[in-house]
């Protein structure tokens, strides 16, 4: 044999050898158990707090307008949709407000003409042309009761 | 969500929610750019070892360092990108088998440890005894452990090297090719987006790095015979010029093919690709890659094939044709990964990719990993001068 792969094969037999060991020990425990992950983590992201709280949580304080909500069009949305996630408002209410957008640009996001938005499906209107006296939409909508308009 | 608000500002008609953002930027663009060069001077200096084209002997080392300084950084934009290189090895230690990205965790570590290190090694043992001899302090330190203690300079032990060190290159050949396809079939094989899932995507990505491998391998070799100021060695330029070309061709012609094929068979996702290559990838495609990266130097090298103009043209003119190659390949592998995910895959709209600056994902990031090769290419070139190596003749003695 020559003397190179008395050395090279040796070598090559520490590094798999060293491999294997340290493949043993930086496996976590929980590797496998379910599946091609570690178990444990399930309970870890479970355990993490939750960002968005979710409609049933509002309505438990907010009861009023999420009536009014789910009684019409905008009832498939939920909450924080456009309030943006509520788990440190409901922790403390008062500290913590949320936000209330109304503007065109807002609205606009999902009612602003969009060829590619099929408009039976969302109503859509034009938010440099539609009734520029008004500044923001919600200064004659209430989002919350679409139908409802205001003075 | 007043993020998402303000993101949407950047898209252009219907898009899918988690389509607005590119989840790979430049980082993965140079991750196949990088390992592409790997490959593609491995090729360069097997045609050396293998394929007995003995002209190109000046630039076989220097092919043979520059893949290794290129290999070892190949897979740090993509662990930086990631962002976790604590966890970076449990693609080795619990590697998903249905995984492409997994395997290539292994087909990385047979190239480096099998192939490249490997090679270098036998081709340099000899040499490494002799300069653990002359040298004295740290570096006769370093020199006696690159040995690893095989300090037998017997006739029969170096023929064992020649002869080790061929039946290796010829296992490299086969590597360097799986281990660039296999950055294509990553791409090529994902078959929701219509911009990649190509089988030719492979084959391009091969020949594109071979095409740049062998670029920077010319302009690699120009710096360092300016820096040492000694002459080029012209029928070696010639011949890599003469190989540039060839590979050029054949690398021009099936990305054709692929686009030709693409667009005469106009799938439902023709529309909206055809809107991608003439808006947002318009500069990058046509001028970029096309013109600057393949037409201009394909006019120069083709020329050079026609008709040798005398010396001091030519040397500038490989010059810059192999620059304005490793261009165009860049912006080949820009073209391909950032261009995939500029278009939704409902083909109704578009979003925007702006690159930044500061940050893990911004150019002076990719500048780093750019540039640290180079650093090691001069940290190998200091270490084992190709230059330094012991005569030829003693060697087959």
């Amino acid at each position: 044999m020559p003397p190179q792969l008395k050395t090279l094969l040796p070598v090559l037999a520490v590094f798999i050898c060293i491999f294997l060991v340290a493949r043993h020990f930086l496996i976590p425990d929980s590797f496998g158990k379910y599946g091609h992950y570690r178990a444990n983590s399930m309970d870890e992201i479970a355990a993490l707090p939750a960002h968005h709280i979710g409609k049933a949580a509002c309505m438990d304080c907010h009861d009023t307008e999420a009536a009014k909500l789910n009684s019409d069009l905008h009832s498939g949305l939920t909450c924080e949709v456009c309030h943006g996630p509520g788990w440190q408002h409901m922790d403390d209410p008062e500290k913590n407000k949320l936000s209330k957008p109304g503007t065109r640009e807002f609205c606009g996001k999902c009612h602003d003409m969009n060829p590619a938005r099929r408009t039976s499906v969302i109503h859509q209107i034009d938010i440099k042309t539609h009734n520029i006296d008004r500044a923001n939409c919600i200064d004659c909508h209430n989002p919350h009761a679409v139908w409802e308009m205001k003075d | 969500m007043e993020h998402l608000y303000e993101m949407l500002k950047q898209v252009d008609g219907y898009i899918y929610p988690n389509e607005i953002e590119l989840h790979w930027g430049i980082l993965i663009v140079l991750y196949p750019y990088i390992t592409g060069l790997v490959a593609g001077a491995f090729i360069l200096a097997s045609l050396e070892r293998v394929f007995k084209i003995k002209v190109l002997r000046p630039t076989y080392h220097l092919a043979l360092l520059t893949a290794l300084a290129f290999l070892l950084v190949a897979i740090l934009p993509l662990v930086t990108h990631l962002g976790h290189p604590f966890r970076a090895y449990e693609i080795m230690t619990t590697p998903h088998l249905q995984s492409a990205m997994a395997i290539f965790g292994f087909v990385y570590l047979w190239y480096l440890m099998v192939v490249l290190l490997l090679e270098i090694w036998f081709d340099y043992r000899r040499d490494l005894v002799l300069w653990a001899e002359q040298s004295t302090g740290i570096k006769r330190r370093l020199y006696k452990i690159l040995t690893l203690g095989v300090t037998d300079l017997s006739p029969k032990t170096i023929a064992w090297d020649e002869k080790l060190g061929f039946i290796v290159t010829v296992v490299g050949i086969p590597s360097a090719f799986l281990l660039h396809g296999y950055v294509g079939f990553i791409f090529g094989s994902i078959k929701a987006n219509p911009w990649w899932s190509s089988v030719l995507m492979p084959v391009i990505f091969l020949l594109s790095a071979m095409v740049s491998g062998i670029a920077m391998v010319m302009f690699l070799y120009m710096v360092v015979s300016r820096i040492r100021k000694v002459k080029i060695d012209m029928p070696c330029l010639d011949e890599i010029g003469k190989f540039l070309f060839m590979v050029l061709i054949l690398d021009f012609t099936l990305e054709s093919l692929d686009q030709v094929h693409r667009i005469y068979e106009a799938e439902e996702s023709f529309e909206i690709l055809h809107m991608l290559v003439n808006g947002k990838l318009n500069i990058t495609l046509f001028i970029m890659q096309g013109l600057v990266g393949t037409i201009i130097p394909l006019a120069i090298l083709g020329f050079f094939r026609i008709h040798l103009p005398k010396e001091k043209i030519r040397k500038p003119l490989y010059m810059l044709s192999g620059l304005m190659v490793l261009v165009g390949v860049f912006f080949m592998r820009w073209n391909v990964v950032i261009g995939g995910q500029l278009f939704s895959k409902s083909f109704l709209g578009f979003t925007n990719f702006k690159l930044g600056m500061i940050g893990a994902e911004g150019y002076l990031m990719a500048i780093f990993w750019l540039v640290l090769p180079f650093c090691i290419l001069s940290f190998f070139l200091w270490l084992v001068p190709p230059w330094k190596k012991h005569a030829e003749a003693e060697l087959t003695e």
